[in-house]
């Protein structure tokens, strides 16, 4: 297929719809309303199920009960809105049912405002919901990684039954780039073994809850937990290098502020100074080892975040106490320049050279 | 090489269709192109922008703070872009709109009387045509027959009717671009 000019938000709710979404609940809410504009004319059109539900609350716990049904589900909202999901997100992790969540973060805390951030980084690697689990998160920087990454979401959630948090910041939401959609998948008519399809002559009863009462039936089930969540960190872990080979300077950064870093790299590249840029592509797996490897030769790291500082916890946890992390970026919805990253790296460059 | 266009004027101008236009025409003529709105508060105080890159490798940040090019389609747009103009670049300013005059010498100006080619040639909401005709006069990044084609494609086809009166804007507002003399 062709490239085509193609708006973050379009181009997400379409890959889903290639993917196979069957059923869509949401409610309405910007820097992500397209995503619900697209599909509200596409799933009717297709025989799918599209519902705005009365509130978010509402919508998360349709998506849990679609999902128990073992439909291909997904949601989508920003940063407010994924606050008033958390209850049911932390159900959905108990219950271990696949779900897709898009959060198009905008500006916090509270109401906040529509500027694109990354603001919601802790919140969806760390916190999605109250409990000890972690969805995987997946940030795309481009309009093309974003579509492939919709693919991605639902066969990760389906293989590990576990929640996938697409993770991006307003900007990506909202600017158009040229890139190709994958062919459409239909919907999957076969449910999963385990889903509460009716019991349809099976010896047992499937159930699907996110209820232990005693300490010992939800201990169980938590090592069961966070054994998958074990394997998911030794499998899933992605991300993209830029001129690392031979860096003594690393960028770390996501989405927006990794393209912005990028125009920066190239440019002080120019200068020859040897500054590359390491992306995560997984927020949650987060790639710590290969972080701590380049950490071995790499003594100086900037993270460069549109919020105050939250991935940089990360980063630090990953190359240690002896090489040094400093920080560039603010909260309240700017989209950092690529002068402000290059102003910065010269000066952590001058002082890598006295040092040397 | 990358070329970075601010395109800026009131809601209903044509502001974020034009920026669109020259993104489809980047990327049907094999460039690479990123475009993007302000959504933020500004434009609910009625004035709409959008940035437009336009480049030969892959682009990263999406937004700039001294575009090459800035198309002021109002005044409040020239007053606020005027100024942020990248040295050696160039402004495109609707003088039907704007009786402002700027004082950099160290850029190109080019004003072109919109809404007047627009009106004269089609109607008023053709302006940004005018606008894109005197851009390409300045900065060839893809021919005038090539902007057509591409506006023949991605015009929904109820508006086919517009295409040759858009044609005759974007002529004129060509035309006034070439005739802009190159500061000595």
């Amino acid at each position: 297929m062709a490239k085509e000019l193609l708006k973050g938000n379009v181009a997400i709710a379409e890959a889903a719809i290639r993917a196979g979404c069957e059923a869509y609940f949401g409610y309405p809410i910007t820097p992500q309303t397209e995503i619900l504009e697209h599909l509200a004319k596409r799933m009717p059109e297709l025989g799918r199920v599209f519902l705005q539900a009365e509130s978010e609350v509402a919508a998360v716990n349709m998506v849990y009960g679609a999902a128990c049904a073992g439909a291909r589900v997904m949601t989508s909202s920003s940063s407010p809105g994924i606050s008033l999901m958390q209850e049911g997100i932390s159900y959905i992790a108990s219950s271990e049912v696949p779900a897709v969540f898009v959060d198009v973060m905008r500006g916090g805390p509270g109401l906040g405002n529509i500027q694109p951030t990354q603001s919601d980084y802790n919140q969806v690697t760390k916190t999605a919901g109250h409990g000890d689990f972690h969805p995987i998160v997946l940030a795309p920087a481009t309009i093309q990684e974003a579509i492939d990454l919709m693919a991605l979401s639902f066969d990760l959630a389906e293989k590990y039954r576990t929640l996938v948090f697409m993770a991006l910041d307003g900007a990506i939401g909202q600017m158009m780039e040229p890139a190709e959609l994958p062919p459409m998948q239909e919907v999957r008519r076969e449910r999963p073994s385990w889903a509460l399809t009716g019991k349809q002559g099976r010896d047992h009863k499937n159930i699907v809850t996110s209820l232990y009462l005693g300490a010992e039936p939800l201990t169980k089930f938590n090592a069961k937990l966070q054994a998958k969540l074990a394997e998911i960190e030794a499998n899933e872990i992605r991300y993209d290098e830029l001129l690392t080979d031979d860096a003594q300077l690393l960028i770390t950064a996501y989405g927006t502020a990794a393209r912005v870093a990028q125009t920066a790299v190239k440019r002080l590249r120019q200068e020859n100074i040897p500054v590359g840029l390491f992306r995560p592509i997984t927020l949650w797996p987060f790639p710590t080892e290969r972080l701590g490897q380049l950490a071995g030769r790499v003594p100086a790291f900037l993270s460069v975040e549109m919020n105050a500082g939250q991935m940089i916890h990360d980063v630090r946890e990953a190359v240690g106490r002896t090489v040094t992390v400093d920080f560039l970026g603010q909260p309240g919805g700017v989209i950092p320049l690529p002068e402000e990253i290059e102003d910065k790296v010269r000066q952590m460059w001058l002082k890598l050279e006295a040092v040397a | 090489m990358e070329t970075s266009i601010i395109i800026a004027g009131f809601g209903g101008q044509g502001v974020l269709f034009s920026g669109q236009l020259l993104a489809y025409a980047g990327m049907d003529n094999g460039m690479h192109v990123t475009w993007i709105p302000s959504y933020g508060p500004e434009m609910r105080g009625g004035t709409a922008n959008c940035t437009v890159i336009i480049g030969d490798e892959l682009i990263g940040a999406p937004t700039v703070a001294h575009p090459d090019v800035a198309v002021a389609l109002n005044l409040p747009s020239f007053e606020k872009y005027a100024p942020l103009v990248k040295s050696g670049g160039l402004l495109i300013a609707n003088s039907s709109l704007i009786p402002a005059k700027s004082n950099r010498t160290d850029i190109e100006i080019v004003t072109v009387p919109a809404n007047a080619i627009a009106e004269k040639f089609g109607i008023v909401k053709m302006l940004n045509m005018a606008a894109l005709g005197a851009l390409l006069a300045k900065r060839p990044l893809f021919t005038l027959d090539a902007l057509l084609q591409t506006l023949h494609e991605h015009l929904p086809a109820r508006k086919h009717h517009l295409l040759e009166a858009n044609k005759l804007v974007l002529q004129r507002g060509y035309a006034v671009g070439m005739e802009t003399a190159v500061p000595a």
